[in-house]
């Protein structure tokens, strides 16, 4: 297998990103790109994701609920000197201190109304209002990129932010045990004018037929479950001594979808847009701290990344991750040691196509001035603007596209630059 | 003809799925067919022979007190504690096997429907293991008695049934003023306000998200329910049901959405939800959703209007509104725009077959693959509605899997061709039941019927 390097390929020849897109040169580059993108469903909650344990506030607004200091028992991952990561997401925070985790720990999208159901429909349409549109930003993404992209769903159904006239695959784990060999090709005769299921089910005997090559490809990351170098500048890893902490329940699950979505994007003509549904962060009551319910849910989180990074091996480096949630959760604990629908959370961006750096956005601070309505994380940075910038220069899709058609009358959201090398 | 096809659309778009011999039964009349079914009574009840939410709710008792115990000794993951939750787990999947053979067998099928329905209107979901068992007796409870009833008195029984009380955390609300709170304070961090089920009520229940509330409304709101909540069963004053603790009301009057309500313990949220029962916008939400459960991801507007003025008209009566449905000539459009649910799929391919389901693990594990685990609504809204949901790719290729597993097993002595008669009737085209005649075995016939394009639908 013929293999280029992204950062050979640029170093190599010593050209820009911008002169390369140009270029038909530019288009190879780009088809090697793969990006995944994470929806946290539920409103998770940013100050446990990613806790500002250097902000002079947080203890006080957070009480049981607030993750301990670094170093401290069961306390956060250091980041910086304000932030730190949830100590349940040791392999984030391993491919941070390489420079490749980030996060935007202020981030919403333009709907302000703490609704679940709309504040889904917002993140996922990339409207700047709900009711707006009925595809997802990501497929009309795959529309501007053009017809060589395929894009893959994990998951039993079809999350919104791929829905759309493009036609994409979904996949989730369970197999198909074929008894009768007639029966797909009888069904697709039967289905020839029906285009709800007649697409479905060619996409989906398709993808079977990638599965089983990518699940033999999981079985072989599968084995060792430890982190593999990535880098090619070869900088040694600090502090990357991860004890081996026991394994909650779903863990060797959750690592097995993650390397078998990895499977589906290295293999030859194989996905390059993935989405996935991740779901229980509606964390009203007990929600934990270091350990607890949201504890669970997010080393789930991390073992879905392990996989995939383990997985994907040298593509590792052309890929960006991108994981966001509909809104945070309240800056104070509430009366049930749960928080409630907020505004601002945080976005995570992964990848060893990241270029290093500190957080994305402002940091509005937990000032009781500072809180949005007195009550929720501020937002500094649209939501919109994270995607277009991961759009634009790491999947080649142009401004003009990302302001009209990806994300409807957006001209006035910037993409956020700088965050792939 | 006209006839014909409306006995099948009868029985597959109101119904659940023709069994043999019922497409026949409605062809006389299909609207007094259904109309028949809308009984004062209600539905018929899943498990009408089950214990109920008390003794449900001892059971959770005893697991709280185990794994509190457990906890204790450094265990929390011992043997007992992992027996109780298995046991738990259990009831919930009897439950829910009860439910779905009485879908595969009812006579009623569209009083089943429409129970299901607002069953996912008030949805539950056994996402948390504390609410897992007390899904079904909540459907027995406060659904299927109330179908048919006045859409205020299901509310109310929701808002007031422990299950809902659990799953939305109204159960440990507590006023901030109140003087549960008062006094914690004293003893360091005091419980508090929990707005989850107020907001829910107002968004999901009733007058919908479009409905110009504001944040201060749905806090308003969650102060007035304050002391709705659970007694824990074990003392006279602590009921194994709905309890209001009026220690942990919040005083004082409340405003919400324009109107005022004086300080009245547990009338006050009382009050409000007849106010949100009766609005104009709850009706709207409501005919909304059950033209696009019943019609169409798009329901025409001429249906929804007719729906909600029967419902205003008739002051929430519910079996109104189904008459209404019923009436309307726009629900029996010929084709048929609902892709159906996993769920839809399996009841409507039991009652083509003439079976009822007896594997517990068998239904667990295929309406999961399906992306439907019974009982676990993905969050408080309920299952989607929309054909994309479910109409994906990979949905589909385990749709065929398992048609193809079902037919292997229970249609070795039919003949294919008349259980799509029986189960299609006009509705079957010319295409499918050329394939179906074409096929090499019994059961390649009835997974194409399963898997055709107008049985997929209803």
């Amino acid at each position: 297998m013929t293999y280029l390097n992204r950062r050979q390929a640029l170093g190599g020849f010593a050209v820009t990103f911008e002169l390369l897109a140009t270029g038909a040169f530019a288009d190879a580059v780009v088809a090697k790109r793969k990006l995944v993108v994470v929806i946290c469903r539920g409103g998770l909650d940013g100050l446990s994701l990613s806790p500002p344990v250097g902000d002079p506030d947080y203890a006080g607004l957070r009480g049981p609920i607030a993750i301990a200091p670094v170093g401290a028992p069961a306390g956060a991952l250091k980041l910086d000197g304000t932030f730190g990561l949830h100590p349940a997401l040791p392999r984030v925070h391993d491919l941070a201190l390489q420079g490749q985790a980030r996060i935007a720990p202020a981030i919403a999208t333009p709907d302000r109304e703490r609704s679940h159901f709309e504040a889904q429909d917002v993140l996922e349409t990339g409207a700047g209002h709900v009711y707006s549109t009925s595809s997802g930003w990501l497929n009309r993404a795959l529309e501007a990129a053009g017809p060589k992209v395929k894009a893959l769903s994990v998951g039993p159904t079809a999350p919104l932010v791929l829905r759309g006239k493009v036609e994409a695959g979904s996949w989730s784990p369970g197999g198909l045990a074929q008894r009768d060999a007639r029966l797909p090709g009888i069904l697709q005769d039967l289905y020839v004018h029906d285009r709800l299921l007649g697409p479905a089910l060619a996409e989906g005997l398709a993808t079977e037929a990638m599965a089983r090559t990518a699940m033999a490809d999981a079985a072989q990351t599968n084995a060792p479950p430890v982190m593999q170098p990535v880098s090619t500048s070869a900088s040694p890893m600090q502090g990357a001594a991860v004890p081996a902490a026991p394994k909650p329940p779903g863990y060797g699950d959750a690592r097995k979808i993650g390397a078998t979505l990895a499977g589906f994007m290295i293999q030859p003509g194989g996905v390059q847009v993935a989405a996935v549904s991740i779901d229980g962060f509606d964390t009203h009551a007990n929600q934990g701290a270091g350990d607890g319910q949201l504890a669970a849910r997010l080393a789930y989180v991390d073992a879905f990344f392990d996989g995939l990074h383990a997985g994907l091996g040298p593509a590792w480096n052309d890929t960006v991750v991108v994981m966001a949630t509909e809104f945070g959760r309240t800056a104070r604990v509430n009366g049930t040691r749960g928080t409630d629908h907020g505004t601002a959370s945080t976005a995570l961006v992964l990848g060893g196509a990241l270029k290093p750096g500190g957080i994305i956005g402002d940091w509005p601070t937990l000032r009781q001035a500072s809180l949005f309505e007195n009550r929720d994380t501020a937002p500094t940075l649209d939501m919109r603007g994270l995607f277009k910038g991961v759009l634009r220069d790491h999947m080649g899709i142009d401004r003009a596209a990302l302001d009209t058609k990806v994300f409807p009358d957006s001209q006035n959201v910037a993409p956020v630059a700088g965050i792939v090398t | 003809m006209t006839a014909d096809i409306e006995a099948s659309i009868a029985a597959t778009r109101f119904g659940l799925g023709a069994r043999s011999g019922e497409i026949d039964a409605a062809k006389g009349d299909p609207r007094g067919y259904l109309l028949s079914q809308i009984a004062p009574k209600g539905a018929a009840l899943a498990r009408p022979d089950a214990p109920g939410t008390a003794v449900r709710l001892a059971d959770l008792q005893a697991f709280n007190q185990l794994r509190k115990t457990a906890r204790l000794e450094g265990d929390p993951k011992s043997d007992p504690v992992k027996m109780a939750q298995m046991g738990l787990r259990e009831d919930a999947e009897g439950d829910f096997l009860a439910r779905a053979r009485l879908g595969a067998a009812t006579n009623a099928a569209f009083a089943e429907r429409w129970s299901l329905f607002w069953a996912n209107h008030f949805t539950v979901s056994a996402l948390k293991v504390v609410t897992a068992p007390l899904v079904g007796p909540f459907e027995d409870e406060v659904i299927r008695p109330h179908v048919f009833g006045r859409f205020e008195d299901m509310l109310v029984a929701s808002s007031q049934h422990p299950a809902m009380l659990i799953y939305l955390d109204q159960a440990q609300s507590v006023g901030p003023d109140s003087f549960v709170a008062q006094r914690a304070a004293k003893n360091g961090r005091p419980p508090g306000l929990n707005e989850n089920l107020a907001r829910e009520i107002m968004e999901l229940h009733t007058v919908g998200v479009d409905a110009g509330y504001s944040q201060a409304d749905v806090t308003e709101f969650a102060k007035a329910m304050t002391g709705w909540s659970v007694g824990r069963g074990d003392h006279p004053e602590e009921p194994a049901g709905f309890m209001f603790r009026a220690a942990a009301h919040e005083p004082g009057g409340r405003a919400i959405m324009g109107r005022r309500y004086a300080e009245d313990g547990q009338a006050q949220a009382r009050a409000v939800m007849k106010d949100l029962a009766a609005s104009p916008h709850t009706a709207h939400h409501l005919a909304i959703k059950i033209g696009r459960h019943f019609v169409g991801d798009e329901p025409p507007a001429r249906l929804t209007d007719r729906l909600a003025r029967a419902y205003l008209g008739s002051g929430g009566q519910l079996n109104e509104v189904a008459k209404a449905l019923v009436t309307s000539p726009e629900a029996w459009a010929t084709d048929p725009a609902k892709f159906k649910t996993p769920y839809e799929f399996l009841v409507s391919s039991w009652r083509a077959a003439g079976l009822t389901p007896d594997d517990t693990g068998a239904i667990v594990r295929v309406m999961t693959v399906m992306g439907q685990k019974p009982f676990c609504a993905p969050s408080p809204k309920g299952w989607p509605e929309e054909a994309e949901t479910w109409a994906a790719p990979d949905a589909i290729v385990k749709r065929m899997a398992w048609s193809e597993d079902f037919a292997a097993k229970s249609a070795s002595q039919q003949d294919p061709m008349v259980l799509a008669q029986n189960a299609l009737g006009a509705r079957l085209t010319p295409a499918a039941a050329k394939a179906i005649s074409r096929a090499e075995t019994r059961a390649e016939g009835f997974s194409i019927l399963l898997m055709s394009p107008e049985f997929q639908r209803r």
